[in-house]
C-alpha cells in the first residue's frame, strides 16, 4: 500500500465460451485447427451472409449473470462496433452496447490483507471474437479466421479494487465461477480467459478518479499482478516528476516486465455503435431465467460451507476439494460410495492429487475412478488389506485399471488374519532374534516396534499388524 | 454550413476513403446540402417516441448449438487477393 | 424462335406438354439477350453454359414428369444475389472478380423449383441509385426509349423483363428499387413485406429496409415468382415465420367491396400531369370494379425521404465496411501499409454515389451526431409506421403513383443527388413501414413512356394486394404493350 496514493483498479475480462459452435454461425470452435478451416460465409464476412444467434450463448450469459448476482435484462440488443482491422472480417464487431444481457452484479472476494470485500460488476455482455493475426518476416501479416465469431462474454467490473492482490482475488474467483459453470475452459494461455485492467491512482481522500490507463495482453495471473504493480509505480513516477498520466492503452511485455504505449499516435476511435439490424432484440422471460437457475451447479462458496457443515471436513480440506468443479465431483461420488468423508478427503488430497501432480494430469484424466478408489477403501475397512498395502494397490490400479479385488487377488496381497499362519511367522522372527528378545524381556518395551516390523517384512506386509502385535505380546510374555 | 471540409476529411478517414482536393469540395457541398435537407426532421417533436430499428417488431431468433459443415479452406480463400499458408495475407499490421 | 411474348404459365404448359423443350426455350432466351442487350446493357453476366446444362437437366425432369413450378423456365436475377461459382459484382468495381462460393436463399428456392438462371442483371452499384446510372458495368437503357434511364436500382431486372429477354426476374427493393424501375419500364414489380423473403445471400445495402422482390410481365407471373421465393429462412433472423399462402389460388377474387385509400400527401402539385391523369383513370377503373375509394392521410410522408436516407446510409456505411480488400474483391495496394491499402482499395473500388452514402452514413453515426441524425431518423420512422398502421384501420389498400415523373434522360440528374433522392418520395415510406407494395402498368405518357400505379397492402397481405392488381390488369391492357426493339 502506498502512503500517498490510492490505487484504483477496474477489470474487463473476456471469457471465451465452450459452446460447440460460434456465436453467429454453425462453424466449430475447436482450438488449434488449420487456419481458415473452420469458416463459412458468415464468419468470413462474405457479402450477403447474415448472423443467427446461438441460443446456448444466451444461456451461458444468463448463467454467468446469475452466478455473479446480476440482474438479467428482460430485453437486450446487439450492436455493431465499427472499426477496420484485418482480423475483423465484417469491418464491425457484433457486440452489445446499450442494453447488455446482465447488469448490476457483484462478487464477494477475500484477501489475506483485508478479508472479505464486495466488488461490483457493472455489466456482462455477449460478443464475437476477432480472428488471429500472425506477423510474417516479409513485411506482411497473415489472417486466420477460425477464431472469428467465437462467442465471448465480457465481464466488466466496477473500479472497486484497490490493490493488485484484490485484482487477482477477483480474477481467480471469476475464473473459478465460469469454469464451475462449465461455460469456459479457463485456459489462460490459449486465451480462453483474457483480462484487461484499467489502472489509475489518486491522492488518498480524493473523490474523483485519476486518469486511467488500460493494460492489455495479460494472459496469466502472475503477469496481471506484475503489470498492475508496474503500472502503479509508473504512474506515481509520472506524477512525482510533475507530469500527467495520459489516457492510453498499454501493452504488457512479460519478458521485459514493462509495458509500452499502444496506438497513442493513432486517431481517436469512434466506434459508431448502432443496433445491429440483422439481429432481433433478445427477450428473456422470467421462466427462462428460472429454468437456467435450476440448471446451475452448486458454486464453490456454497460447496465449501456444505463440506464443512454436512461432512464435518476441516475448512482447509473443504477449500481444496471445492476449488475445482471436477475435483469436487470426484470427491462427492467417492463419498457416496464410501461414506467416511474425512478418509475420502485424505485419500483424494493425498494419493490422488499427489499422483496427478506427479504425472501432470487433470482430475478428469485420473485413471483411478471414484468407484475404483472406493473399492480400495472398503477392503481396508474389512481388514482385507492394510493401509500400507492399500497404497500399493492404488498404484497398481493406476497402472492397470483393474479393480482392487483383482489386484489383491492376483498379487496375493490379502492380509493374513489366520492366527495359525501368523503364529508361525512370529515364532520364526522370535527365534531369529534372540538378542532382541532378551532385551525386550529385560524391560526394553520399545523393541515391540522392531518385532512388528520384522513380522511385516517377513510376510511382505500382508499380516494384519494388530494381530501380529497381540501375538507377539503373548509370545514374549510366555 | 452544416459540415466543414475538415469534418469531411475526418469522416473520410473513419470510412477509409481518400478524397482528393477537388472531390473533397464537391463532397463537402453535396453532404452539406443533404444534411441541410434532413434537418427538416427537427420540425417534428419526437420526445417519448421509441426509435425503430427493425421493420417488423419481433424478438428472439436463435439457432441451436449444432455444428454445420465449414465451407472448406479452398473455398474460403478462393477470392483472396493475396494468400499463403492457408491464410489471407495483408500488408504488415503494426501495433 | 420467338417465345418472349409467352407468360410463365404458358411456357410451363408448353414444356409439360412437350411442345417445347427447356433447351429450346433457354436458347431462344439467350438469343434474345444477344440480339437486344447491346442496346440495353441489362446483363452484367450471361451464364450461357450453365444455363444450357441446367436446361438439359430440366428437360430430363420434364420427361420424367417431375415438373416443379419453374422447371425449365429461364429467369435472371439482379447481380446482388450470391450465385454459386458465378461472378457476383453488385454493379461495383470492387467486386469485379468476385466468384461467390454460395447461393443466396432466394436462388436456392428458384433452383428448387427448377428455374434456369440465365444471368446476372445490371443494377446501381450496391443498389444505391434510382436510375441505374451508378453501375461499374455502365448505365442500363430503357427499352421504351434507350436514351432514358430504366429506373433503379433494379434497372437491369426491369429492362430485361420489359424487353422480353427473360419472362421474370428478381430484384431488391430498399426504397423503391423494384417498383420504380418496374414503373419506368412498364412491368409488374412487387416489394414484399419486410421479412417475407429471406435476405440471406443478398448483398446488404440497408439491412432494415432491403427486401427481395419479383418483376414480371403480368400479375399472375409476379404472384407465382413471389410464392417461389417467399418463406421463413432460419439463416435470416429477420425473416418471418408465418405460412406463405398460395398467391395464385384466389387471384381472381376481385376488389368489389374493398376499401382503397388515396393518401392525400401523394397527390401533390409537383406531380407530372400525364401521371396524374393515368392514376386518376386507374382510380376510376377501381371504382367501376366495385371498390370504395376514400381519401386518407399519411401525415408524416414529407419526412420519409430524410428519415430513409439517414437510416439507409448509416446502415450502408457499416454494411460496406467488409469491402476492405482483405478476403475478396479487387485490392489496390501502393505499398503504403495496411491503412493505405484500405484507403486505396475503397477509394478506387467504390463509385461516387456509394462513397457519398458511406460518408453521410458514417457521419450520421459518428460521435456527437448519432442522436441528432440516426436516432432522430429512427424515431421519425416509428411515426411513419404508425401512419400506415392507423390508415390500415380504415382501408384495405392504398393507391398512389410510383414516381413523380416518367423515366428521365440518362445524365439528367447526375449532378444533383438530392433531387434524385426526392424522386423516391412515393416508394420510400413503405420500406420504412415494412409493409408490402407493388407497381403495375397503368398508362403511358405523351412521349410513350410507361407509367406505373402503386398499390400498398397491409403487412403480409400480399395476396389481397395481388388480387387487386390482377383485377386492374384484367380490366385494362397496359401490360400487353411491349416496346419495339
Amino acid at each position: 500500500m502506498n502512503s500517498r496514493y490510492e490505487v484504483v483498479i477496474g477489470l474487463e475480462v473476456h471469457v471465451q465460451l465452450t459452446t460447440k459452435t460460434k456465436i453467429f454461425c454453425g462453424c466449430s470452435t475447436e482450438f488449434g485447427q488449420s487456419p481458415n478451416s473452420q469458416t463459412c460465409p458468415v464468419c468470413l464476412g462474405l457479402p450477403g451472409a447474415l448472423p443467427v444467434l446461438n441460443r446456448q450463448v444466451v444461456e451461458d450469459g444468463i448463467k454467468a449473470g446469475l452466478a455473479t448476482n446480476c440482474q438479467i435484462a428482460p430485453r437486450s440488443i446487439f450492436a455493431r462496433k465499427n472499426y477496420f482491422y484485418p482480423d475483423l472480417p465484417k469491418g464491425y464487431q457484433i457486440s452489445q452496447f446499450e442494453l447488455p444481457i446482465c447488469e448490476h452484479g457483484w462478487m464477494d472476494i477475500e484477501t489475506e490483507e483485508l478479508g472479505q470485500k464486495r466488488v461490483g460488476i457493472t455489466r456482462i455482455h455477449m460478443e464475437e471474437d476477432a480472428g488471429k493475426l500472425l506477423h510474417n518476416e516479409d513485411n506482411s501479416s497473415s489472417v486466420d479466421l477460425n477464431r472469428a465469431c467465437t462467442p465471448l462474454l465480457e465481464v466488466v467490473s466496477e473500479p472497486d479494487m484497490r490493490s493488485s492482490e484484490e485484482a487477482i482475488a477477483y480474477l481467480k474467483q471469476l475464473h473459478q465461477i465460469v469454469v464451475y459453470l462449465g461455460i469456459c475452459d479457463g485456459n489462460l494461455e490459449e486465451g480462453s480467459f483474457r483480462c484487461d485492467a484499467n489502472v489509475s491512482i489518486r491522492p488518498w481522500g480524493q473523490k474523483e478518479l485519476g486518469t486511467r490507463s488500460e493494460l492489455k495482453n495479460l494472459n496469466s495471473f502472475r503477469f496481471i499482478k506484475q503489470a498492475i504493480e508496474y503500472e502503479v509505480e509508473r504512474q506515481i513516477d509520472v506524477i512525482d516528476e510533475g507530469g500527467k498520466v495520459v489516457q492510453e492503452t498499454r501493452l504488457f511485455d512479460p519478458d521485459a516486465g514493462v509495458s509500452r504505449s499502444m496506438r497513442s499516435k493513432e486517431e481517436a476511435h469512434d466506434y459508431r455503435y448502432f443496433p445491429d439490424p440483422d439481429l432481433l432484440p433478445l427477450q428473456i422471460s422470467e421462466d427462462w431465467i428460472e429454468q437456467v437457475r435450476r440448471q446451475l451447479p452448486e458454486l464453490p462458496e456454497a460447496k465449501i460451507v456444505r463440506f464443512q457443515d454436512e461432512m464435518g471436513l476441516p475448512a482447509y480440506d473443504a477449500g481444496v476439494l471445492a476449488a475445482e468443479r471436477r475435483l469436487a465431483e470426484y470427491f462427492e461420488v467417492l463419498v457416496q460410495l464410501y461414506n467416511k468423508p474425512k478418509i475420502c478427503s485424505n485419500w483424494v488430497m493425498g494419493e490422488v492429487l499427489g499422483a496427478l501432480k506427479e504425472k501432470n494430469l487433470e482430475i478428469v484424466d485420473c485413471p483411478v475412478s471414484p468407484e475404483l478408489l472406493a473399492g480400495i477403501l472398503l477392503r481396508i475397512d474389512d481388514n482385507t488389506i492394510s493401509g500400507k498395502i492399500a497404497k500399493i494397490v492404488f498404484e497398481e490400479i493406476w497402472q492397470s485399471g483393474k479393480t482392487a479385488d483383482q489386484v489383491i487377488e492376483e498379487k496375493g496381497m490379502k492380509q493374513v488374519s489366520d492366527t495359525g499362519a501368523i503364529e508361525v511367522i512370529v515364532d520364526e522372527v522370535l527365534a531369529a532374534n534372540p538378542g532382541q528378545v532378551a532385551e525386550y524381556r529385560a524391560g526394553k518395551e520399545k523393541m515391540m516396534g522392531f518385532f512388528v516390523g520384522q513380522v511385516m517384512k517377513a510376510s511382505k506386509g500382508k499380516v494384519n499388524p494388530g494381530m501380529a502385535n497381540q501375538l507377539l505380546k503373548k509370545k514374549l510374555s510366555e | 454550413m452544416k459540415i466543414s471540409q475538415k469534418d469531411v476529411e475526418n469522416v473520410a478517414r473513419l470510412a477509409r476513403l481518400t478524397l482528393e482536393s477537388e472531390n473533397l469540395q464537391v463532397m463537402t457541398s453535396q453532404m452539406d446540402a443533404i444534411l441541410g435537407y434532413v434537418d427538416k426532421l427537427n420540425e417534428l417533436d419526437t420526445d417519448g417516441i421509441e426509435p425503430m430499428a427493425h421493420a417488423v417488431p419481433m424478438s428472439n431468433a436463435f439457432r441451436q448449438d449444432e455444428i454445420q459443415p465449414a465451407i472448406g479452406i479452398e473455398r474460403a480463400l478462393q477470392n483472396a487477393p493475396a494468400f499463403g499458408d492457408n491464410c489471407f495475407k495483408v500488408p504488415k499490421v503494426i501495433e | 424462335m420467338k417465345f418472349h411474348d409467352l407468360t410463365i404459365q404458358e411456357m410451363r404448359q408448353k414444356l409439360i406438354s412437350g411442345e417445347l423443350t427447356s433447351v429450346e426455350l433457354t436458347q431462344a432466351c439467350l438469343e434474345r439477350i444477344k440480339a437486344t442487350d447491346d442496346r440495353l446493357n441489362a446483363f452484367i453476366t450471361v451464364c450461357e453454359e450453365e444455363a444450357l446444362t441446367a436446361a438439359a437437366a430440366a428437360d430430363q425432369q420434364l420427361a420424367a414428369g417431375n415438373a416443379m413450378l419453374l422447371t425449365g423456365i429461364p429467369v435472371a436475377v439482379k447481380d446482388i444475389f450470391n450465385t454459386l461459382d458465378v461472378r457476383t459484382t453488385c454493379g461495383s468495381k470492387i467486386l469485379d472478380n468476385y466468384i461467390s462460393p454460395y447461393d443466396a436463399t432466394a436462388i436456392v428456392k428458384l433452383r428448387e423449383q427448377g428455374a434456369i438462371i440465365v444471368g446476372k442483371l445490371n443494377m446501381d452499384e450496391f443498389a444505391m441509385g434510382s436510375s441505374n446510372e451508378n453501375s461499374a458495368a455502365g448505365a442500363v437503357h430503357n427499352p421504351w426509349d434507350t436514351e432514358r434511364v430504366p429506373g433503379g436500382s433494379s434497372g437491369g431486372s426491369a429492362a430485361a423483363v420489359a424487353a422480353g429477354q427473360v419472362v421474370a426476374a428478381l430484384g431488391t427493393d430498399t426504397g423503391g428499387s423494384v417498383r420504380q424501375p418496374a414503373s419506368h419500364c412498364g412491368v409488374v414489380g412487387l416489394k414484399p413485406t419486410y421479412g417475407r423473403v429471406s435476405r440471406y445471400g443478398v448483398v446488404a445495402f440497408a439491412s432494415s429496409l432491403d427486401q427481395v422482390g419479383p418483376l414480371a410481365g403480368n400479375v399472375e407471373d409476379c404472384a407465382l415468382m413471389l410464392g417461389v421465393v417467399a418463406g421463413y429462412d432460419p439463416a435470416d433472423s429477420t425473416s418471418v415465420d408465418c405460412p406463405v399462402p398460395d398467391y395464385l389460388e384466389n387471384l381472381k377474387e376481385g376488389v368489389a367491396g374493398k376499401k382503397i385509400g388515396l393518401p392525400k400527401e401523394y397527390f401533390i402539385d409537383g406531380l407530372d400531369s400525364d401521371i396524374k391523369q393515368a392514376v386518376a383513370a386507374a382510380i376510376e377503373t377501381y371504382h367501376q370494379l366495385g371498390a370504395e375509394i376514400v381519401e386518407v392521410s399519411l401525415p408524416h410522408t414529407d419526412y420519409s425521404v430524410a428519415s430513409y436516407y439517414l437510416i439507409a446510409m448509416a446502415e450502408a456505411s457499416s454494411n460496406l465496411a467488409r469491402f476492405d480488400g482483405v478476403r475478396f474483391g479487387i485490392r489496390q495496394d501502393a505499398g503504403e501499409g495496411l491503412i493505405g491499402m484500405y484507403q486505396q482499395t475503397r477509394t478506387a473500388g467504390f463509385g461516387d454515389e456509394v462513397k457519398r452514402r458511406i460518408m453521410l452514413g458514417t457521419y450520421a453515426l459518428s460521435s456527437g451526431y448519432y442522436d441528432a441524425y440516426y436516432l432522430k431518423a429512427q424515431k421519425v420512422r416509428t411515426l411513419i409506421r404508425q401512419d400506415f398502421h392507423d390508415v390500415f384501420e380504415q382501408v384495405d389498400l392504398l393507391l398512389t403513383p410510383v414516381a413523380p415523373t416518367p423515366a428521365f434522360k440518362i445524365g439528367a440528374m447526375v449532378n444533383n443527388p438530392l433531387q434524385m433522392y426526392l424522386s423516391d418520395i412515393f416508394t420510400i415510406p413503405t420500406n420504412l413501414a415494412g409493409t408490402c407494395a407493388m407497381s403495375l402498368p397503368c398508362g403511358f405518357s405523351g412521349e410513350g413512356l410507361p407509367i406505373g400505379l402503386q398499390l400498398i397492402g397491409k403487412p403480409f397481405a400480399e395476396a389481397e394486394m395481388l388480387q387487386a392488381a390482377y383485377a386492374f390488369e384484367q380490366a385494362t391492357d397496359w401490360n400487353k404493350r411491349v416496346p419495339e426493339l
